[in-house]
């Protein structure tokens, strides 16, 4: 139904960020003095706004507002028309973009107070959140896509923040190229819907969906789900995220593991009328979801740098997201339910990082880390608690969130739902290990500092962000499976929750998973709490951890498939456009008149180069031609 | 005693202001003493341009006509190609007649006919006297284009392609700087565009030959009775040969970058919109109308030749590391998206490929005249500063430069809310309706491609230390100010409310046969 009261004025959320990235890029130094506080207030000022038009949503009996923009495209059966959609899906989102976006704004202030480059650094952060909830906001696959490209730029520029680093730029270019795959999936899903459907709208495209050939469903499904892999960084386009890590700490919270990443299993949620019609595009969700999950465990418990090792368990834990909602109507409320949980103690966690690294000069390397307990009590308090409930700690966050995905893998009652609970319950154990390594060589220890640091805890602005998030990873899980649950909020979205008769017993999953995370904790306590952690990587390890190192070869299979190809193609064009031609005039003329060497001294021979590409192109054009009427 | 053919003069207006401002230009030129000529014929052309422009939207709602004995046709794609032409033709003379920005005043050269580098040509360099014979030249060019794009015999479009094509060739060699680079480009240019025109005219003989009428319309009879055979086909290939080639489409491209780098900046901006324009408008009504029932004999090849512009453009782009070379491999990429909307003219035009197409050339010609304005702007001693390290760090020395070009880029990369996004989106859709999947899945690669040059440039831009001795960013005078507020607030207007826009290119989209 169309929007009322302040609903109606949901467009000021993405109006209020944008203007302030406006203000700010365009009033230059000017600006310096003030533009971190306006940057942070526009995200503020849009969470209270957010507050209050889910609250008004929430008296709505309908639970879904309309709000007409105006008309981007109209001609003839085209007909795209600009607007929002402010329905209990979106609503989730934009309180989880603005709410963390705010608190990240605030640490930012602490964060980069230092940096000369403050302003730009806000407008860039303004202009991702304006584009993020453009990006959920939107009533059409169009406005998404506009908003799904706008990320993308922020994110490409935030990423190469810091560009004076060669990782910093390259890992920008490589999150560029990598999303670019997954964009083009979703552009042509779209161009499918056109084709098919003659509209984008969320409304139309549901309502009409059913009428197309099972066969255009699963294309339209596996489509968008490559611009899901791409934008979330899921197998087989994962290997950006983890470099992305070379953007400023705030960034890696906000975009890299509590929003952006997160657009995929949005935009799989969102498109729940499709892959309830093709359950080939699902099992693919699936399947992706189950190996990414594995992969990104796996690779983070080899990794040195604290916020790589965040980074893969971003990747793993988005993976868990992709398997909930690949399960179906019952999977999507869980999914949804990790993703927001993830949300408050992921961002908390790399907040917590960053305030570590903000102790530490800087550096990374957590075999450079070591008894930092004592001296970041905060720190260690809040990243403590994160930590916990990534790991499934009973009755924190994670524990409720996660357990919920097994068991609705597990209702399945086939082989399948015991594969997928199985790696699901093999990914936490592999949590929990990578999880305590991490906490065992930070925070606890011997010392192996480098020379001349002196840990301090960080300044209050930065602290007291971590201390909400703290907030968030102990008690969201809770809120939002028994208190506020989100099964009967997404109601209209997502249909009545069914009451499912359990396979195995709620409690006992948690038991078996509260287990099997104990015994991943456990070894990494005896892996590398019991000794002395070396403070260069050892060189002689084992294949399997040698192959984590290498993310499982993921950046070679990549080179190899793509990259060198790319490069092949480029150096053959670029040769035939300078000297392949200009080769085949010599060649033929040396065998026309034995004349090459002469005519290589004519130096104006490049019009007869271009020339002669010319009358090749004509050969081929007519002969063609001439084929095509003969066949 | 010969009978006069029946003209119908309104509907030959917006021609006959432009030519009859070109004549009088070379009156000017004759008789008009050297101080006065400047202004009179930077006023003549803007009268001439915007005069034609005017003219093509007062008759825009009358009934379709063929004139001049079935020569001409008057319908709405021709006036619609016209009408741009007549305005990104203004908008060019407005960057040539810009005066601020470089010490000599002008970017073109005193006299062409001095040898480059001799005393003469030094001395030459710091009069301040300037070059006014180009106003005539490039509104006969205007006034050629729009001939080419309402031809409806094949004579005339012949005609048509020479008058647009001789004062092109001569205004690439003008350049007042690097004037050997500016005279190497216009002879290129020159030589392999008579070897285009011959081939044109070759095919224009076979088709001819196997139809016995030069007119759009007789051929189209004949290709739907399925007579004319193998001289037909043979025919339409040469023909369409001669078109790509003005089009700058992949293999018959190779000139661009030469040239594009080499002519004098304005001069290249003006090719980029216009002749793109015209050449497209040109391919477009020879396709849709004398062989729109023989589609399936043009498809493979315009499939074939636009997935070559679209790899060819994007790669080579991105080996570029001068601006003017990288936009002329853009003009070449861009040149292959527009194929896909020719693709998506369907069967006897019955798909919304021709409106797509007019809706493609309108934003790509404001965006890449945009482009190559900021380029004017950014220079060193030795004229424009085009090499990409040179602009290393122009984010930090002069922000709205950068923005503004930022923009162009943009929507050269085609990024949502840019005109570049909307006009894709329309050329790519009619494509899919016809069924033309692999050719969007290529371009939808290629401008994944092309978007990382674009982007590079942002970067650098941005996120690069400024060179100890880069450029200077001129203040541009009133005329290059005026062309940058059109043609980026087109840019941004066309991507984010393209509708009214996109339903007059509908509306416009019915060739008279």
């Amino acid at each position: 139904m169309p929007a009322e009261g302040l609903l109606a004025a949901s467009w000021l959320l993405i109006a209020l960020p944008l203007a302030g990235a406006a203000v700010l890029l365009l009033g230059g130094r000017r600006t310096d003095r003030w533009g971190h506080l306006l940057g942070t207030a526009t995200v503020v000022a849009a969470f209270v706004l957010a507050v209050a038009c889910t609250v008004q949503l929430a008296g709505l009996d309908e639970r879904a507002a309309d709000v007409e923009l105006f008309t981007f495209i109209a001609t003839g059966e085209l007909d795209v028309t600009a607007g929002l959609l402010y329905d209990p899906l979106s609503a989730v989102f934009v309180l989880l973009i603005t709410g963390v976006g705010s608190l990240i704004h605030v640490y930012s202030i602490g964060y980069m107070a230092h940096d000369p480059a403050r302003r730009r650094f806000f407008a860039y952060l303004n202009l991702f959140v304006a584009a993020m909830l453009l990006l959920v906001l939107g009533n059409s696959f169009v406005a998404l896509y506009v908003g799904w490209e706008g990320v993308g730029l922020a994110s490409y520029l935030l990423i190469a923040f810091w560009y004076t680093r060669p990782a910093a730029a390259t890992a920008a270019k490589k999150a560029f190229i990598m999303n670019r795959v997954g964009d083009v999936g979703l552009a042509l899903a779209i161009f499918v819907m056109f084709a098919q459907l003659g509209t984008t709208s969320y409304a139309g495209v549901f309502g009409s969906v059913g009428t197309l050939a099972g066969g255009t469903i699963t294309a339209i499904g596996l489509l968008l789900l490559l611009g899901a892999c791409g934008k979330s960084g899921q197998f087989p386009l994962q290997a950006w995220l983890p470099d992305a890590m070379e953007g400023p700490t705030p960034v890696s919270a906000l975009i890299h593991a509590a929003t952006m990443v997160t657009a995929g299993v949005y935009l799989i949620a969102r498109s729940a009328p499709i892959y309830d019609l093709t359950p080939t595009a699902r099992a693919v969700v699936l399947a992706v979801g189950a190996l990414t999950l594995l992969i990104g465990a796996i690779a983070g418990c080899a990794y040195d740098d604290i916020k790589k090792v965040l980074a893969y368990s971003t990747v793993s834990q988005i993976g868990y997201m992709f398997l909930a909602v690949g399960l179906g109507p019952a999977g999507y409320v869980a999914g949804l339910a990790h993703l927001l949980a993830h949300g408050f103690f992921k961002a908390g966690l790399f907040l917590g990082a960053g305030s570590v690294m903000h102790a530490m000069d800087d550096q990374v390397d957590m075999r450079r880390f070591g008894a930092l307990w004592k001296k970041l009590p905060i720190t260690f308090a809040t990243f403590g608690l994160g930590y916990l409930a990534l790991i499934g700690f009973p009755f924190l966050s994670g524990y409720f969130t996660k357990d919920a995905i097994i068991e609705v893998a597990l209702d399945r009652d086939d082989v399948w739902g015991w594969v997928l609970g199985g790696v699901m319950v093999l990914g936490a154990g592999l949590t929990a290990f990578y999880m305590t390594r991490l906490m065992l060589m930070t925070f606890f220890g011997r010392a192996r500092w480098d020379e001349g640091v002196h840990p301090h805890e960080s300044p209050s602005i930065m602290t007291a962000p971590m201390i909400v998030l703290a907030f968030g990873s102990v008690f969201a899980g809770a809120l939002l499976v028994s208190v506020l649950p989100l099964s009967g909020w997404l109601e209209p979205v997502f249909g009545e929750p069914e009451e499912a008769a359990h396979v195995v017993a709620p409690a006992l999953v948690g038991l078996v998973v509260t287990l099997v995370a104990l015994a991943g904790a456990a070894l990494a306590w005896l892996f590398v709490g019991r000794r002395e952690v070396p403070v260069t990587a050892p060189v002689r390890v084992s294949p399997v951890t040698r192959a984590a190192r290498h993310a499982l070869y993921a950046d070679a299979v990549n080179e190899s498939l793509f990259m060198r190809p790319g490069q092949w193609l480029t150096r053959a064009l670029v040769w035939v456009d300078n000297r392949g031609v200009d080769g085949a005039v010599n060649g033929l003329a040396a065998g026309l008149g034995g004349s090459s060497s002469r005519l290589g001294r004519v130096q104006t021979g490049f019009v007869r180069t271009y020339a002669l590409g010319m009358l090749g192109g004509v050969v081929v054009v007519a002969g063609a031609l001439l084929a095509v009427t003969a066949g | 005693m010969i009978e006069a053919p029946d003209l119908s003069w309104a509907a030959l207006a917006p021609m006959l202001v432009v030519f009859g401002a070109a004549c009088v230009g070379v009156l000017v030129e004759a008789f008009a003493p050297r101080e006065s000529r400047h202004p009179v014929q930077v006023g003549l052309a803007l009268v001439g341009t915007v005069g034609g422009l005017v003219a093509t939207l007062l008759i825009a709602g009358e009934p379709d006509e063929v004139t001049a004995v079935g020569a001409l046709a008057v319908d709405g794609p021709a006036l619609f190609l016209q009408a741009m032409i007549a305005g990104f033709g203004a908008l060019s003379v407005l960057l040539f007649a810009e005066r601020a920005l470089d010490p000599a005043r002008s970017a073109f050269v005193v006299s062409a006919a001095v040898p480059a580098g001799s005393p003469r040509d030094r001395e030459l360099t710091t009069v301040p006297r300037v070059q006014t014979e180009v106003y005539p030249l490039a509104l006969f060019a205007i006034g050629g284009m729009m001939l080419f794009v309402s031809a409806n015999d094949l004579l005339v479009m012949f005609v048509a392609l020479e008058v647009l094509s001789l004062p092109l060739y001569l205004l690439s060699g003008m350049a007042r700087r690097r004037r050997l680079l500016s005279q190497e480009a216009a002879v290129k240019y020159f030589l392999l565009g008579a070897f285009a025109s011959a081939f044109f005219l070759y095919g224009l003989a076979l088709v001819y030959g196997a139809t016995g009428s030069v007119l759009l319309r007789d051929i189209r009879e004949a290709t739907t009775a399925g007579s004319g055979g193998v001289l037909l086909v043979l025919g339409l290939a040469l023909l369409v040969v001669g078109l790509l080639f003005k089009a700058s489409v992949a293999p018959f491209h190779s000139w661009t970058p030469d040239v594009y780098q080499g002519a004098p900046t304005p001069v290249t901006a003006f090719m980029a919109a216009c002749t793109k324009v015209a050449a497209f408008g040109a391919i477009l009504r020879l396709l849709y109308v004398a062989f729109g029932t023989a589609e399936w004999t043009w498809r493979p090849l315009v499939y074939a030749v636009a997935i070559a512009s679209m790899v060819v453009g994007a790669v080579l782009g991105l080996t570029q590391t001068d601006l003017k070379r990288m936009l002329a491999y853009s003009s070449v990429a861009h040149a292959g998206f527009l194929l896909t909307g020719v693709i998506g003219l369907g069967a006897d035009g019955g798909g919304s490929g021709l409106s797509a197409t007019m809706f493609y050339l309108l934003t790509y010609g404001f965006t890449t005249l945009g482009a190559f304005a900021v380029l004017t702007l950014v220079r060193d001693g030795d004229g424009e500063a085009s090499h990409l390290s040179q602009w290393a760090g122009l984010g930090a020395r002069s922000p709205v430069t950068a923005a503004v070009m930022s923009l162009f880029l943009l929507a050269l990369a085609g990024i949502p809310l840019t005109a570049g996004f909307t006009g894709k989106f329309a050329v790519f859709r009619a494509a899919i309706e016809q069924g033309a999947w692999p050719l969007v899945v290529v371009a939808l690669l290629a401008s994944a491609v092309a978007a990382f040059f674009y982007l590079r440039v942002i970067v650098l831009m941005y996120f690069s230390e400024p060179a100890a001795d880069g450029p200077t960013v001129g203040v541009p005078g009133l005329p290059t100010t005026v062309v940058l507020a059109v043609t980026a607030t087109a840019t941004v207007a066309l991507g984010i409310l393209p509708g009214a826009v996109l339903d007059l290119a509908r509306q416009a989209a019915i060739f008279v046969g």
